[in-house]
């Protein structure tokens, strides 16, 4: 999606440069950059690397045990660096470059012909190197949402090579689909199954939090669980984070306008509205089943509202944002106090309860509420808007976002099964017994989080 | 000279130490310290799951007296830390063999 409001203004660059003075003419039109736009499109992808360190660092951190808090720290400070690294060799190329519907090309490797310069398709008023920075934000935040499935058990090393693979085995393929040029999904550039996803519905909620499920359930159960008590060690760092991941994701739904108009503004305020709207209704449940309202819920019942609101931010009414709020507080709520304990398995921090249950939640609710007032994304070969979800008459829509749901957990489950088993058969994915008691963060880093001694 | 440990309610610790200090006391070691006695603990819950805390927050003051201040600092004590609930603490009293100060090696009640 992303790039609805360039779609208008490409003509008139069109037009433009078709007056223009007898100047040797190319076939493309010379795009400009906006200088609005682009100073947005920055801060928005450093709001989105401070969802990722510190915020969902200091989220998870203060949601595990004293003895493992640097651990869950550094697994996610380490996508920073590594998905970097491979995003500039490869993997930006492989969800960008235009390629099959499945995947991207290698064109863009290395960071071959990724200019300073804009491309109709991918912000047209930006260069296309913001553009390729503010995707990598999303692209590091994504397998450090993984984490938490897998937290306060798995060795550093194959976390590392797991994720890594992960994000050019799973992420790549599933950012082409919906938003590379040529992708499957695409709903902006004509994709055979347009799947509305503005700000990463699928390819980031539903894709982490699905591989998270998949990890809980192959790693098996931390030690003592659920007979032994595990409470987070510190809910002040946890308020903290989730306080952050709000600001920051700002910068994710809002700055996927890829422009700083009227697109972005919609997004910044259904982004609000929906969180606002799910911290209360996880709370007010908390309420009435525990008698007390907990900080912790909260801010869970925060993330589960920014996670549902991410597809819709674009497409919906701000009342409908509301709707959407409300609805995913009280889903994410049962997954994970009542669902997740009666199936068994050991998801540590909640990955899939939020981010694949508020995930999919959100792109099924967004096939419902899309609003072509708000986002004119489908237009007929006359240029006449077309309606966008089920409640203005495209019940179609919902069936198109079924299949990029389906598609998006399909690649997941698999793409994350072959990689766990390929890791485990090499170096292993568990730390020992002996470690998992001492705890991670001697074990794996050599060191502790908080003096014994000040 | 024996010492007296104090188990209080952490929120009792600051009209305990005005109590011991008006009665004459000074000096005097505060620790944190978890546990219970006959008090039973309470329950949280965390994202829906139920965590039954059965050692609570408390505070221990210690302090060490000459024989004769040990029912003055007692009587401060209780009278700082009493609600009438339960969880008030306990108080236990014990004899000290000696008593040196680090800084010039005196010994004895002069060293308190």
């Amino acid at each position: 999606m992303r790039r609805n409001g360039s779609r208008i203004l490409v003509p008139l660059f069109l037009g433009v440069a078709g007056c223009g003075i007898g100047f040797a003419q190319t076939s493309t039109p010379a795009l400009t950059v906006s200088n609005a736009d682009n100073a947005w499109m920055l801060v928005s992808s450093a709001l989105v690397l401070m969802m990722t360190g510190p915020g969902l660092a200091l989220f998870y951190g203060g949601l595990v045990r004293k003895k493992n808090v640097l651990s869950v720290m550094m697994q996610s400070f380490a996508m920073m660096a590594l998905v970097t690294l491979l995003w500039a060799i490869v993997s930006y190329s492989l969800a960008f470059d235009s390629g099959t519907s499945f995947i991207g090309g290698l064109h863009h490797a290395f960071m071959r012909d990724v200019a300073l310069t804009p491309d109709a398709d991918y912000g047209s008023t930006i260069p296309v190197q913001t553009f390729m920075v503010y995707q990598l934000m999303f692209a590091i935040i994504t397998p450090a949402l993984i984490t938490g499935a897998f937290a306060e058990r798995m060795k550093f090393s194959a976390m590392a090579l797991f994720l890594m693979l992960w994000s050019i085995v799973v992420y790549s393929p599933m950012a082409h689909m919906v938003w590379g040029k040529g992708g499957l999904l695409n709903a902006a550039l004509g994709g055979a199954i347009p799947t509305l996803d503005f700000a990463g519905g699928t390819v980031v909620h539903i894709t982490s939090g699905v591989s998270a499920l998949v990890c809980a359930i192959y790693l098996g159960k931390r030690l003592g669980y659920p007979h032994e008590p595990a409470p987070p060690h510190s809910v002040v760092l946890s308020f903290i984070g989730a306080c952050l991941l709000w600001v920051g994701w700002f910068g994710f739904n809002a700055g996927s306008a890829l422009s700083s108009g009227s697109l972005a503004t919609s997004a910044f305020v259904n982004t609000h509205f929906a969180t606002a709207g799910a911290a209360m209704s996880w709370a007010v449940v908390e309420w009435i089943r525990n008698k007390k309202p907990s900080a912790l819920g909260a801010i869970s019942g925060a993330v589960a509202g920014l996670v549902a609101i991410t597809p819709a931010a674009g497409f919906v009414q701000p009342m409908s944002a509301i709707v959407i709020g409300l609805i995913a507080g009280v889903c994410c709520y049962f997954m994970v106090a009542k669902v997740k304990h009666m199936l068994g398995y050991d998801d540590a921090l909640d990955a899939f309860g939020v981010h694949g249950v508020g995930g999919t939640l959100g792109a099924i609710l967004t096939g419902i509420f899309a609003s072509s007032t708000i986002n004119p994304i489908f237009k007929d070969s006359a240029g006449k808007v077309l309606p966008s979800g089920l409640i203005e008459g495209n019940g179609n829509q919902l069936l198109n976002q079924l299949g990029g749901v389906g598609i998006a957990w399909g690649i997941s489950i698999v793409g994350t099964l072959v990689l766990l088993f390929m890791v485990d058969k090499t170096i292993g994915l568990r730390v020992t017994p002996s470690e998992e008691i001492e705890g991670l963060d001697i074990t794996q880093h050599g060191e502790e989080g908080y003096d014994r001694v000040a | 000279m024996q010492k007296i440990e104090a188990i209080v309610q952490p929120s009792k610790v600051e009209a305990v130490k005005t109590a011991l200090i008006d009665a004459g006391i000074t000096g005097m070691t505060i620790v944190e310290a978890r546990g219970h006695g006959r008090q039973k603990g309470h329950t949280e819950f965390y994202r829906g799951r139920e965590y039954s805390v059965d050692l609570l927050p408390k505070a221990k003051v210690e302090i060490v007296v000459q024989d004769e201040l040990v029912d003055t600092a007692i009587r401060a004590i209780i009278a700082g830390a009493r609600t009438g609930k339960i969880g008030d603490g306990k108080i236990f009293v014990s004899k000290i063999e000696q008593v040196i100060r680090i800084r010039n090696d005196e010994r004895g009640e002069g060293a308190l």
